[in-house]
C-alpha cells in the first residue's frame, strides 16, 4: 500500500481507468494542462488530445455535450472545477442527465461523471467556496459521492467511472494535499456504503467529506471527557446508506450529522428525517445537525472562520445529545 | 423525372402526409380527451422534418425539441409506438414515461427530444463527438426553433461545434414565433443563420416549406460533416399552422397571416411540383390514402394498448437497478 495525497489518488484512479477503458474521455477547462490544481496533469500527454479535451468556459454546454456522448457509448468525465459553477450546468444535469434513462423507458443510459471541488477556505469568497451537493439529493436519477480521504478518493472515483448513471463526484479542495494509504491496483469502493471510521458507544457522528476528519478530532477530545463517539464517514450522499447509520444509532441511541454545507435543507435534514422515521423509538435525544452558517460564504478570513463548522461545534452538539433529558410532559 | 426519382418523390410526399395525418389525429384525440398533456403540433412544418431526415443516413443521429413528432416519424419511427407513447401507454417507445415532448426512438436514431428550449443542442455535440471518434461517417442533427436562438447554450454550442469541427447539422425551424411572441420582439437579428457566421460556421437560409430546397441544403451539410468539414447551420423559414400548443387560441397573430401561410402549405406545394412533373392525381391520392390508413392503424394500436402498471413509477430511476 502506497502513501498518496488525495489529489494523487484521484489522478491515479482516473489514469488507471483510462488505461482500462478506452471509452473514458476527460473534458473541462484547462484539463489538458492539468487543471488549476494539477489533478489531470500528464493525462493529455499519455492519452492524447482527443481523449483529454480542453473546453471553452461553457459549463452548461460542456456538461450537455458529455451527456450526449454518454448516451452513445462514451464515458465522459467532466471537470466543472468549482462546484459553484455547476449552477451553469443545472439544466443539463437536472433536466437531461438525471432523467434520460427514466424518460426514455430505459432506452438511454447516462454513464457520466462530473468532477467538482469545493470548500470554504483561503478567502475565495462566495463564488468559489460553496458546498452545494445536497441539491442533487433532491433530484431522482443522480448519484453523489463525497470522498474524505485518499483511499476513498481513488476507490469511489473508480466506482463512479464504472457506474451506468450520472455521478457527481465531490472533491474538497482542503483535502487535496492530505496524505493517506491507498491500496494499489484495482481498488474500488462501492457507491452507497458508509464507513466506520472510529467505533464508540455513546453518540454517533455521521459526517461528510472534510468534516469526517474534524469529527475524528472532536471524538478524540471528547474521549478525554469520558464520552465515547462513533464516527461514520457517510461517503455517499445519494444513495444514502441509511442502514449503516441506523445500525450505529441502534447501538449509541444518539446521532449528530456534520457537513460543511449550510445546515438548512442540507443532507443532515434528510438523514434526521429518515432516521426518526426508521428508528424514533430508539433515539434518546433529538438528531443534532452541524453545518455552516445560513449565509453566503464571506471573503474575510475572520468571517470565513466563523462560517465553517468547527470541531467545537461538533463537540457541543455531541455534549447536548449526551445530556439531553426528555422534558416532563 | 426518371423512375427512381419518381419513386423517391412519392415516398417523400407519403411521409409528409403521414406526419400531417398523424398530427391531425393527435389534435382530434386531444379534443376528445383520449390523449392528454401539453401537445405541440408541427402542422405546416412537415417539409423541414422530411426534407432533413431523408437527406440523412439511417445510422445518423437526430435530436429534437418540444415540437418533434414530425422529426421522429421522418426519421423512421413507428407511428403506432409513437402515438402509444403520446397516449401514455406501456407499448409506447418510452413505456409512457416520456410523452409528447420527450420522444426517444433509438431503433431509428432519434436519440432524444426535450421540453427545454435549446436543451438538446449540446447533446447533439456529444453525439457528433462520438460519431467522429468511431469513424463510421455518421453525423448528428439537431432540430430547434427560432426561440432557441436566444438561449445561452445555443451560442456556446455553435462556438464549440465550429471550434472542434464537429460533424453536426443545426436545423433551425424558424416559424417566426417563440410561443406567442414574434421573433422581431425577441431579437434584432432577423436572420438567425447570421449567428453561425459569427462563429465562422457555414450557413444557409432556405424556404422551409420547399421540401426539395431543405433536402438539398441538408445533403450539402451532411457531405461537409462526413468529410471532416465540420458543422453547418441550416435555417428553414416555415410556419406552424396550429397554435403553439393544442388549445392555444392563437390570438397573437392575424388570420390573414395564417391564411397567407396556408397558401404556402408544404404538402400542397409539393403536390404542385409533382403535378408539373407529370405525376397523376391517382398517385397523389394513393399516397395520402396509404398515409391515412397507416395512421388509423396507429390510433387503433395506441388506444387499445395497455396502460403501464402503477409500480412502473418507481422503476428505471437508476440504470442497473
Amino acid at each position: 500500500m502506497a502513501e498518496q495525497t488525495y489529489l494523487e489518488a484521484i489522478r491515479s484512479g482516473l489514469r488507471e481507468e483510462m488505461v482500462r477503458d478506452r471509452s473514458i474521455y476527460v473534458l473541462g477547462e484547462d484539463v489538458a494542462l492539468g487543471g488549476p490544481f494539477g489533478v489531470t496533469k500528464g493525462l493529455a500527454e499519455e492519452f492524447g488530445a482527443s481523449r483529454v479535451l480542453n473546453t471553452p468556459i461553457s459549463e452548461g454546454t460542456v456538461v450537455g455535450l458529455a451527456v450526449g456522448a454518454s448516451l452513445l457509448g462514451l464515458r465522459p468525465v467532466v471537470e466543472v472545477m468549482f462546484i459553484d459553477f455547476i449552477t451553469l450546468a443545472m439544466d443539463q444535469l437536472v433536466n437531461h442527465a438525471a432523467k434520460l434513462h427514466y424518460m426514455s423507458g430505459g432506452q438511454l443510459r447516462v454513464p457520466m461523471t462530473l468532477r467538482v471541488q469545493e470548500g470554504a477556505m483561503g478567502s475565495c469568497g462566495a463564488h468559489h467556496s460553496q458546498s452545494l451537493e445536497a441539491w442533487f439529493l433532491h433530484v431522482p436519477g443522480l448519484k453523489v459521492v463525497v470522498p474524505s480521504n485518499p483511499a476513498d478518493a481513488k476507490g469511489l472515483l473508480k466506482s463512479a467511472l464504472r457506474d451506468e448513471n450520472p455521478v457527481v463526484y465531490v472533491e474538497h479542495r482542503g483535502l487535496y494535499f492530505s496524505r493517506g494509504k491507498v491500496p494499489e491496483g484495482d481498488y474500488v469502493v462501492p457507491i452507497g456504503r458508509a464507513a466506520l471510521v472510529r467505533a464508540g458507544k455513546d453518540v454517533t457522528v455521521a459526517a461528510f467529506g472534510k468534516m469526517v476528519g474534524v469529527a475524528e478530532q472532536a471524538a478524540r477530545q471528547l474521549e478525554g471527557e469520558g464520552t465515547s463517539v462513533e464516527v461514520l464517514d457517510a461517503r455517499t450522499m445519494c444513495p444514502l446508506d441509511l442502514e449503516t447509520i441506523v445500525a450505529s444509532v441502534r447501538k449509541t441511541r444518539r446521532l449528530v450529522v456534520a457537513h460543511e454545507a449550510v445546515e438548512t435543507g442540507g443532507a443532515g435534514a434528510e438523514i434526521a428525517a429518515q432516521v426518526q422515521q426508521e428508528a424514533f423509538h430508539i433515539l434518546d435525544s433529538p438528531v443534532g445537525r452541524v453545518g455552516a452558517v445560513f449565509a453566503p460564504v464571506p471573503a474575510s478570513p475572520v468571517l470565513e472562520k466563523e462560517f465553517v463548522p468547527s470541531k467545537e461545534q461538533i463537540m457541543k452538539a455531541v455534549r447536548q445529545a449526551v445530556k439531553w433529558v426528555r422534558p416532563a410532559t | 423525372m426518371d423512375e427512381a426519382e419518381r419513386k423517391e418523390f412519392l415516398s417523400l410526399l407519403q411521409l409528409m402526409w403521414t406526419i400531417r395525418a398523424f398530427e391531425e389525429k393527435v389534435s382530434e384525440l386531444y379534443a376528445k380527451g383520449q390523449v392528454v398533456g401539453l401537445l405541440h403540433l408541427g402542422i405546416g412544418q412537415e417539409g423541414v422534418a422530411v426534407g432533413t431526415c431523408r437527406a440523412l443516413r439511417a445510422d445518423d443521429y437526430v435530436f429534437g425539441g418540444h415540437r418533434s413528432h414530425a422529426h421522429a416519424i421522418a426519421k423512421g419511427a413507428d407511428p403506432a409506438r409513437l402515438l402509444a407513447e403520446i397516449a401514455g401507454r406501456a407499448a409506447g417507445y418510452c413505456r409512457g414515461k416520456g410523452g409528447s415532448m420527450h420522444l426517444v426512438a433509438m431503433d431509428v436514431g432519434c436519440v432524444t427530444a426535450t421540453g427545454v428550449v435549446g436543451g438538446t443542442i449540446p447533446l447533439a455535440l456529444g453525439a457528433a463527438l462520438v460519431c467522429r471518434e468511431t469513424g463510421k461517417g455518421q453525423i448528428a442533427t439537431v432540430f430547434f426553433g427560432d426561440g432557441a436562438g436566444q438561449v445561452g447554450p445555443f451560442h456556446e454550442s455553435l462556438n464549440i461545434a465550429s471550434l472542434w469541427k464537429l460533424p453536426v447539422i443545426f436545423v433551425c425551424e424558424n416559424n417566426g414565433y417563440a410561443e406567442f411572441t414574434p421573433l422581431s420582439a425577441h431579437t434584432l437579428v432577423s436572420r438567425l443563420a447570421d449567428h453561425a457566421g459569427t462563429y465562422n460556421m457555414p450557413n444557409v437560409t432556405v424556404d422551409g416549406n420547399d421540401i426539395l430546397a431543405v433536402r438539398g441544403a441538408i445533403q450539402e451539410a451532411a457531405e461537409r460533416a462526413r468529410s471532416g468539414g465540420g458543422p453547418t447551420f441550416v435555417e428553414c423559414l416555415t410556419y406552424r399552422l396550429r397554435g403553439h400548443y393544442e388549445g392555444d387560441p392563437g390570438k397573437y397573430r392575424e388570420l390573414s397571416e395564417v391564411s397567407e401561410w396556408k397558401d404556402k402549405d408544404p404538402v400542397a406545394r409539393f403536390v404542385g411540383v409533382l403535378k408539373e412533373k407529370g405525376v397523376s392525381a391517382g398517385e397523389f391520392a394513393a399516397a395520402e390514402q396509404q398515409a391515412r390508413e397507416r395512421v388509423d392503424e396507429a390510433v387503433r394500436f395506441a388506444l387499445a394498448a395497455p396502460w403501464p402498471s402503477a409500480e412502473e413509477v418507481r422503476q428505471q430511476v437508476f440504470a442497473g437497478d
